[in-house]
């Protein structure tokens, strides 16, 4: 028993990569069914339901029974004037909430790791925001954006400007809750961008200085090309919860109005409050490839070109 | 000491940047928290103004006791069934993806890109809402307290997976080594040896998903509707039509339900901050 133990483990651990793969009959206390409890509750409850929802967007359903109707449930979400709207601002929703945390994140994390006073103080409150409840955030915004007696308003009404109606100008209802997101969530991004730019070796600065690199040289040439990890992981993180957003929209008004802030994520829990299975489950297989169409090349885009630098 | 400062140039602070910084945090993040808590104490005619001023008199107490008695003391109970919905999966969630972790950073396999894979696609698929529900008929765990809990810890594991790999990756292995030579099996090994170190990011995952779970409205909303088992977010959003015209109960829900967050952010500010930018140096 503790020959065998003390020899092979060892062996293991020099040789390790290839060792191990060869496997079989080297002794590894590394066991496979230790992935066991994962995969069964992550394959039940997570691949099935995303291989059946290929089937079941192709056919009329109701839980029970189901009929196959081709490509219909698609046509019908592509024909559809509403559910178009919610694929179209599922786009909008996503580059703009991504574009802005990207530009404000930088900024801020820019401001937050230069010597000003209450740096701890500014950080703290950037990223509270983070942790509050969706709906709460959602609920506290909506009252303050009412558009007659709402202190948004009443603040701009102060230095004379007439306030749009936030929620209720179709206009404007998906960029202002565009704009709550944003406030929520600029604070994960900032805090990304704090890492990366606290990583960046202080002799790199110093050089540049030395070069004679003004403030604006040195943030072009430097700060940022070397956050670039911390700027992939920022838009990445923020297209993919940009696109799923549901929480905030719900929150706040629901699609409305008529369904001009609809999106993907609503538009799925609508059909499915009305009873329409396939339709809902032919709106989730569109955002999985909305989302997958997206996120995959940008992904393989931005982290090759990091492996350039 | 930082970095940034040098892009500044500047050797002393300054103070007209900070001042306009934080001049403008209180202006876009304070006032609208000091609104919540303002509303929330005030009285139903003056909290239905919506309007940003000191209130006419403190109710906090009225408030806090009719918010709570609200339908049944329907808060109290959406308290009891989040608190067991968070504890639950957290500690689900921290030894599957634990064990996942591990044995992923440990076992070089052939398998290993795929599995990567799939953790990945965890974090970037948006779940199948009605197929899910399909399946969890079939199991009979739709509309469960147990079901909902499962739901949370699968779509949770990938995120923890990958923060378990990458901190089992700083573990030597000679401590395997060293636990195995001593007669430790693979049980013994992980739960005895390795587990107990990674206590670190145990308190980063565990802070970092309770938070999450506590603020998930989205499976809740789908995976146990009802009243009986309503979590508080649920019941957040519940009260948001009944309470169209009680502005200082709804602010007070509101506030009520910040408070494990706030009390979260306090005392692990640090783990949070660790858990959340960790990958984003490396990409």
């Amino acid at each position: 028993m503790t020959v065998t133990s003390t020899t092979r483990p060892r062996a293991g651990s020099k040789a390790s990569p290839a060792a191990a793969a060869a496997g079989g009959k080297a002794y590894t206390p590394y066991k496979f069914w230790f992935y066991l409890p994962t995969a069964v509750l992550y394959s039940v409850l997570f691949l099935v339901p995303t291989f059946a929802s290929f089937y079941y967007s192709l056919t009329r359903w109701s839980l029970f029974e189901s009929k196959f109707i081709g490509f219909e449930n698609f046509v019908t979400f592509f024909q559809e004037p509403a559910l178009v709207k919610g694929f179209t601002n599922t786009l909008i929703y996503g580059a703009v909430t991504s574009g802005a945390k990207v530009v404000l994140g930088l900024l801020l994390a820019v401001l937050l790791t230069s010597r000003i006073v209450g740096r701890g103080y500014l950080r703290s409150v950037v990223f509270f925001p983070v942790l509050v409840s969706t709906i709460g955030v959602g609920l506290m915004f909506q009252v303050m954006m009412n558009p007659e007696r709402g202190i948004i308003n009443g603040a701009l009404g102060v230095i004379g400007i007439q306030g749009p109606g936030w929620l209720t100008d179709p206009k404007w209802a998906l960029l202002s809750i565009a704009a709550v997101d944003v406030w929520k969530g600029v604070g994960l991004a900032t805090l990304i961008y704090i890492a990366g730019i606290v990583s960046i070796p202080r002799e790199y600065m110093e050089a540049a200085r030395v070069d004679g690199a003004g403030s604006f040289e040195t943030f072009r040439r430097i700060v940022l090309p070397l956050c670039k990890p911390a700027t992939v992981t920022v838009i990445i993180l923020s297209l993919i919860g940009g696109l799923r957003s549901f929480e905030l929209i719900w929150a706040m008004t629901r699609g409305g109005p008529g369904f001009t802030s609809d999106v993907i994520s609503s538009v799925i829990y609508k059909q499915y409050q009305a009873g329409f299975y396939g339709l809902s489950t032919a709106g989730n297989v569109i955002l999985f490839l909305l989302v997958t169409a997206i996120i995959l090349p940008l992904n393989l885009f931005l982290n090759r070109k990091e492996v350039d630098m | 000491m930082s970095t940034a400062e040098l892009v500044n140039h500047r050797p002393g602070r300054s103070y007209l940047l900070s001042a306009v910084a934080i001049v403008s945090s209180i202006v876009v993040f304070i006032i609208p928290f000091a609104f919540m808590v303002l509303t929330a104490v005030k009285d139903r005619q003056q909290a239905a103004d919506l309007s940003f001023a000191w209130p006419h008199q403190f109710r906090f107490a009225q408030n806090f006791v009719e918010v709570v008695k609200a339908r049944d003391y329907m808060l109290v109970i959406a308290y009891i069934n989040s608190t067991i919905l968070t504890v639950a999966s957290v500690a689900g969630m921290v030894v599957l993806a634990a064990m996942a972790g591990f044995v992923l950073q440990r076992r070089k396999s052939r398998w290993n890109p795929f599995i990567n894979f799939l953790v990945l696609s965890g974090l970037i698929i948006p779940p199948a809402v009605v197929p899910t529900i399909w399946v969890l008929q079939k199991l009979g765990l739709f509309r469960t307290m147990p079901g909902l809990i499962l739901i949370e810890i699968a779509f949770g594991l990938s995120f923890c997976i990958l923060l378990f790999r990458a901190f089992v990756a700083t573990i030597p292995r000679e401590l395997d080594e060293a636990a195995i030579i001593d007669g430790a099996g693979p049980l013994r090994l992980f739960f005895g040896v390795i587990f107990p170190l990674l206590k670190s990011v145990i308190v980063t995952v565990v802070v970092i998903q309770s938070v999450n779970v506590f603020n998930d409205f989205v499976n809740p909303l789908y995976f146990l509707p009802g009243d009986k088992n309503a979590t508080v977010q649920l019941t957040l959003y519940n009260f948001s039509s009944q309470f169209s015209t009680q502005y200082n109960l709804l602010f007070m829900d509101i506030l009520l339900i910040t408070i494990p967050p706030l009390i979260m952010f306090l005392f692990f500010n640090r783990q949070i901050v660790a858990g959340m930018t960790s990958g984003a140096v490396k990409g």
